[in-house]
């Protein structure tokens, strides 16, 4: 038998009961369109976390107050852990002299009032140094980026976000005026640009002082963490020994404080989410085999109903290999086209998403439909296996005589 | 052509067995037209199922051109049905959902044949039965006379050796009997063999041998 006339016969029995067959294809199609969304999701999910860190730049190495025992070194996740000692400027500033170092930015974090021409608002503060806008990779609006302000200077300058600047400078010129931060006062030198979160903290809601300004606001003089940039990823491994020696010496011998790579953050990251999408995916892979199991049963009926047709194939000179390539054929096109509907569903689903929820990114990764169709091609191979089998075997006789 | 020795059948139903066939020696020479008569149940089917390969004895020897039957396996048997024996039903076995060209051309798509030539043999078959103008007829949309001369055209276009027929009158008025009667007659006189199954006496007699079966056996074989 020729590959079209087995794909004319195949489709011919397709179109003949088109019910069971509309049936079998929206089966198919709804594993293969819950694969789709499901990893979409997943991949959604890491890319919007991953998304968080992505713009620090890949060069970052954190040291964090505390040290988390439980995670034997690794990278603690709970920050909020107790400090036994703080990390303070000082300790910043010691980490200069290690080689490889490009730019050194400590964070102090925190809220207060901020007032300007009878208007006030609370805003959240980070303190740090003009190393902070390199290590952070932001833009600048207009203006400059705390000018002047290193780690052993902190004039009283700052720059705020756009929703600060709307809020209480209105459609006058923020730049130059003196903003009242609690018992302070800073001179606005710019306008941050870019927008997004940083540490948690909606960039365009925030004010950024000098670091000692920060620490004096709050009346604490430890750091919320320091930010390293390595010159580049190399020199990594040896900035963090550098590092870790010269903290401990510092802190009397005790490593109370935990050093990590932003990247080795961002691939646990990554491989938190690509597990969790592998798990949707698996999940919704469930429903393949249970639209191939489906398959395999309205098969094994069609095979009794059509068992007549199956004994005259017989006898006029079909042989079993070819009855059984026939019922394969079916299932095979029956869970193609049913996955290919669902790769289309899928998709534009996804699409309606992309556009209804556009904070969030529905990411279908490109395996997901490969694998999909795969194992709906797959399922549908398989689960034919045993009707075509038991097709193939009737006896003629018996066939033709069973029913008319 | 065809030689039956010692021949039996036997079908277990639970813990009884019905003897189909019983001790049968038969021989058919080519050309030649031979009707089978018989009460009901008394193995007719059963013979001409064993003589189309559709069904296998339980014992004894069908020697078909020289080769015995009992050493073929499922694909030779398949490839003698395909090519040597055609076969003609009481109930036509069209395939509903194939026009009547396609019913027709469904041996030689099985045979693997090139659909060019497929085309013209069917277009020769459909001929011989009178129904060019229905060749894209469903077999719903044709009277049961028109499907089975389709079920003929689809039966000789493999040019066979034998055409098995089972009452292929069965399920017909008188007329389109007769006109299907004739169809395979003139098969016949073109060299084809031909038996046939039938309860109808007329029809019997027309044929050049007739024998008739009781209970598996044959008991009496006439030549004319
Ligand atoms: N598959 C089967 N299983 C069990 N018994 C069978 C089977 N096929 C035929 N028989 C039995 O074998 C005997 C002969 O059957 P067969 O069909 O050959 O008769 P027949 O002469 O063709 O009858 P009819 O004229 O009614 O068609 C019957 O008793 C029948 O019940
Ligand atoms: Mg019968």
């Amino acid at each position: 038998m020729r590959f079209y006339d087995l794909i004319f016969l195949a489709l011919s029995t397709l179109i003949r009961y088109p019910l069971r067959t509309i049936m079998l294809l929206v089966a198919t199609s709804i594993g293969v369109m819950a694969v789709i969304l499901l990893t979409a999701v997943g991949e959604g999910a890491r890319d919007y976390i991953s998304g968080e860190f992505r713009d620090m730049g890949t060069n970052l190495i954190i040291v964090i107050p505390g040290k988390n025992e439980t995670s034997g070194g690794g990278s603690p996740v709970d920050l909020a852990g107790v400090t036994p000692r703080d990390l303070t400027i000082e300790d910043a500033i010691s980490l200069r002299k290690i080689d490889g170092v490009k730019n050194i930015a400590p964070i102090v974090i925190g809220e207060t009032s901020a007032q300007f021409n009878g208007l006030e608002r609370n805003v959240p503060i980070i303190g740090s140094t003009q190393s902070f806008l390199s290590v952070r990779k932001w833009e600048m609006e207009t203006g400059m980026f705390l000018p002047g302000s290193t780690l052993e200077r902190s004039p009283p300058v700052c720059v705020i976000g756009k929703e600060v600047e709307k809020e209480l400078f209105g459609a006058s010129n923020a730049i130059g005026q003196w903003l009242r931060l609690g018992d302070r006062r800073c001179r606005v030198t710019g306008i941050i640009g870019t927008e997004g979160r940083a540490v948690g903290i909606d960039v365009q809601k925030l004010v950024v002082v000098p670091v000692s300004l920060a620490t004096a606001l709050f009346n604490r003089p430890s750091l919320f963490r320091i930010a390293v940039e390595a010159e580049n990823r190399l020199v990594g491994d040896q900035i963090i020994k550098d590092m870790k020696k010269i903290l401990k010496k510092r802190h009397r011998g005790k490593e109370d404080f935990t050093v990590i790579r932003q990247d080795a953050v961002m691939a646990s990251f990554d491989n938190i989410f690509n597990v969790l999408t592998m798990a949707l995916g698996s999940i919704a892979s469930i429903s393949l085999f249970v639209a191939g199991i489906l398959i395999m049963n309205v098969m094994l009926v069609a095979v009794s109903q059509r068992q007549s047709e199956i004994g005259l194939l017989k006898a006029i000179g079909a042989k079993n290999k070819q009855i059984n390539q026939l019922f394969i054929t079916e299932a095979i096109l029956l869970s193609g086209s049913g996955a290919v509907l669902g790769l289309i569903l899928g998709h534009s689903i996804t699409q309606v998403l992309k556009i209804s929820f556009p904070t969030f990114n529905f990411l279908p990764p490109m395996w997901a439909s490969y694998v999909s169709l795969i194992l709906a091609l797959m399922s549908g191979v398989i689960f034919g296996l045993l009707p075509a089998r038991r097709a193939s075997k009737l006896e003629p006789v018996i066939a033709l005589t069973g029913n008319k | 052509m065809i030689r039956i020795e010692n021949l039996s059948r036997k079908f277990e139903v639970g813990n009884q067995i019905v003897r189909a066939l019983d001790h049968i020696d038969l021989e058919i020479t080519k050309g030649e037209y031979l009707s089978i008569m018989g009460v009901s149940g008394s193995g007719k089917s059963t013979l001409l199922n064993i003589l189309g390969l559709l069904d296998t004895p339980t014992k004894g020897d069908y020697i078909l051109s020289g080769i015995n039957t009992s050493e073929m396996n499922d694909d030779e048997m398949a490839h003698i049905r395909s090519t040597k024996i055609g076969f003609v039903f009481q109930s036509f076995h069209l395939i509903p959902r194939l026009t009547a060209a396609e019913n027709i051309e469904m041996p030689m798509v099985l045979a693997g044949i090139k659909p060019k030539d497929r085309q013209e043999k069917v277009e020769i078959a459909l001929s011989h039965v009178s129904l060019n103008d229905r060749s894209d007829h469903k077999p719903e949309q044709l009277s049961g006379g028109q499907r089975q001369r389709v079920a003929i055209a689809r039966s000789i276009v493999m040019e066979p050796d034998v055409l098995l027929a089972d009452e292929p009158t069965g399920n017909l008025d008188s007329t389109s009997g007769i006109e299907i009667v004739r169809l395979i007659e003139d098969l016949n006189k073109a060299g084809l063999t031909l038996i046939v199954v039938t309860h109808d006496r007329k029809l019997g007699n027309r044929s050049d041998r007739l024998i008739r079966l009781l209970d598996g056996k044959i008991i009496d074989d006439d030549r004319k």
